[in-house]
């Protein structure tokens, strides 16, 4: 069984974290994870950076932007993560825009990710029309689970299909918006988190996209499986470096 | 073989729309309704009439007689440089205005580069009394000053573009999360022929009056209406897609694309996306673009501030890729020596982007007998420094 459905079946709610790799610092991969890991984090979205990450807010953009600059590619990033499952149990999910992965070829992408140990995919670019007509088969040959995006403008009849097709849980964007914006949830987010959790999908959702405390991960997760955490996490991680991890991380589940 | 888009937004292996759920519904939306909206005549009513009277079309098909005798073949020039507010961006901004409010949109939203498309879009907001936001590259606000000026006499707020470069990439990603942020009242109204399906078809059919115009104004000066060769300059592609568009199946007609080649094909400063770049995903289109290896996008130059995009609309990815249009890339230099004899000629100030079309004269040899038919896009009066500065006036 894939790693995230297995921790989907825990009997608690998750915490993932998202961080973009090669930030800050070009290896810090690696220890970020492992970090992670050992403060109690469920899951964690391995950014790949892009120059154009335009479902994105401007602290992963400038995350992006410094990890290029730092000089990651996704050669490198494959590279670091290696050897990655000889300690490391916890699902592990490439999150990142479609160019990239095309340029290296989605097959190559694919059997490189599995090599690894990578669980999941989650590619904000990449429609579910797109991924049903052209790259499912090549992802479920490598056991890919890939994640696709409801928000609160999806339709009901969208929301069932992509349910339908869904393997591992329904990444839940919990506003109109780019990562980062929110820092509370209003009563609009509130009465979607209801309208979502009447439908009884059977799919398991996880509410990302302004989630920076134990406040919101408390409020996002009431009536989902988990959340998690992105923008937060980064600001943390460039104020406080990788050793104050585990501040962050308690700081959100204690 | 189908050059126009088919059912599922593509030109052969190009265009698409690769973006995310939450831009889902506000592109479903236009995909839903653009051609029901486009084709009622209440829409083409409402439409041809303010390009006639507003706009200023039909805009002269002129024969430049002089620049004829001097390269030997029967040379047309489109004069979309007289439209109102100076290029023909503006045709694409009143259609796209009037599908905003046929979409009851209430706030319309802009990237732009030098400012051009920035000004055209303020320009019809004016017009229709309509909240206006352009996205424009903090480096393009420092070099584009009096467009700036113009689009804040029009009533436009202009927002600095601070993420990646700081130019017209960045200017569109901005405006694409705005739209991701404001999903409901909102209307992105995007300036090329780029950006997901429906996008790349809805603005060359805006833009098809051009080639509609040909056709008619052809057939009064020439006794037909296929001229044998139309030249454009392609940064997104826009002016090209609309000179070419009721050409595109007719295979006796030949298509010429011009791009900046900027100060060379192999200097590392250009923008001759057909050469240097190879297919990938930009601004929710697969198209031809230019990236590094890993699939970054990469910066482009060109003296000519209009066609410094790293990708080409999908239709003329599809264009280059099925060799239907020939490709030619003219350096910074040959398209101000050629914008200068325009002026000597003819005594028109071109835009420098269209003065990369009339560069195509020095590079390709035409017959006698031919008639040819250039794109002049823009006029010159935004490029003065740059001409200024180039030619030491």
């Amino acid at each position: 069984m894939n790693r995230i459905n297995k921790k989907l079946q825990e009997d608690k709610k998750l915490l993932s974290i998202y961080f973009t790799a090669g930030f800050p610092q070009l290896n810090s991969t690696v220890s970020i994870i492992e970090s992670l890991e050992n403060s109690g984090v469920d899951m964690i979205e391995i950014g790949l950076p892009f120059s154009d990450p335009l479902a994105d807010g401007p602290t992963i953009q400038e995350s992006s932007t410094k990890a290029l600059e730092n000089g990651m590619t996704t050669e490198i990033l494959f590279d670091q993560l290696k050897d990655i499952r000889k300690n490391v149990k916890i699902p592990l999910i490439i999150m990142g825009y479609f160019n990239p992965m095309m340029q290296y070829g989605i097959e190559n992408f694919c059997k490189k990710c599995k090599e690894i140990g990578i669980d999941g995919l989650i590619i904000p670019d990449l429609p579910v029309k797109e991924y049903s007509e052209n790259y499912k088969v090549i992802f479920e040959k490598y056991d890919l689970i890939n994640i696709f995006l409801i928000t609160p403008q999806t339709s009901q009849e969208r929301i069932y299909f992509i349910d339908k097709i869904s393997r591992g849980f329904v990444y839940m964007v919990s506003s109109a918006s780019v990562t980062g914006s929110q820092n509370t949830f209003g009563t609009v987010q509130k009465e979607y988190f209801e309208r979502i959790a009447a439908m009884n999908l059977k799919t398991p959702q996880i509410v990302g996209f302004g989630i920076s405390n134990s406040a919101t991960f408390k409020q996002a997760t009431d009536k989902t499986k988990g959340a998690i955490i992105g923008s937060a996490f980064i600001k943390h991680l460039n104020q406080n470096g990788i050793a104050k991890i585990n501040e962050f991380v308690t700081s959100i589940i204690d | 073989m189908s050059y126009f888009v088919d059912e599922n937004g593509y030109y052969g292996k190009f265009g698409g729309a690769f973006i995310p759920e939450m831009l889902y519904p506000n592109v479903e939306e236009l995909r839903v309704n653009y051609l029901k909206i486009m084709e009622s005549d209440s829409f083409q009513k409402e439409f041809k009439s303010l390009l006639k009277d507003y706009v200023g079309r039909p805009t002269p098909l002129y024969f430049a007689k002089r620049l004829s005798d001097k390269y030997n073949t029967k040379i047309y020039l489109k004069r979309e440089d007289l439209c109102h507010t100076g290029a023909h961006k503006v045709n694409n901004t009143i259609g796209q205005i009037l599908m905003a409010k046929r979409l009851g949109k209430k706030r319309i939203i802009a990237e732009t580069g030098a400012g051009q498309h920035g000004v055209a879009t303020a320009t019809v907001c004016a017009l229709m009394g309509m909240e206006c936001i352009v996205y424009m590259g903090e480096i393009d606000i420092a070099r584009q000053a009096p467009n700036v000026a113009r689009m804040k006499m029009l009533g436009a707020t202009v927002i600095p573009a601070l993420s990646g470069s700081k130019t017209l990439k960045d200017a569109t990603n901005e405006a694409i999360r705005d739209w991701i942020n404001n999903p409901v009242d909102t209307h992105y109204i995007i300036g090329s022929v780029v950006g997901p399906h429906p996008y790349p078809d809805m603005v060359a059919r805006f833009q098809s009056i051009i080639s509609e115009e040909i056709k008619k104004q052809l057939t009064e000066k020439e006794g037909k209406e296929n001229p044998d060769y139309v030249i454009a300059c392609v940064g997104g592609g826009s002016n090209a897609a609309g000179a070419f568009y009721h050409y595109l199946a007719e295979e006796n007609v030949g298509l010429i694309a011009v791009e900046a080649a900027g100060l060379g094909i192999d200097s590392g400063e250009s923008a001759a996306t057909s050469v240097l770049g190879n297919e990938g995903i930009i601004h929710g289109s697969k198209t031809l673009l230019m990236q590094t290896k890993d699939g970054q996008i990469t910066e482009p130059y060109s003296i000519s501030a209009g066609l410094d995009y790293p990708g080409v609309g999908p239709l003329h990815a599809h264009l280059s890729e099925s060799k239907r249009a020939e490709f030619i890339s003219v350096t910074d230099d040959e398209a101000m020596k050629a914008g200068i004899e325009l002026c000597e000629f003819e005594g028109i100030i071109p835009a420098i982007e269209s003065s990369h079309a009339l560069a195509v004269f020095n590079t390709k040899k035409f017959k006698k007998t031919d008639v040819v038919v250039l794109n002049l896009s823009g006029r010159g009066d935004k490029d003065l420094n740059t001409y200024i500065n180039y030619f030491k006036l």
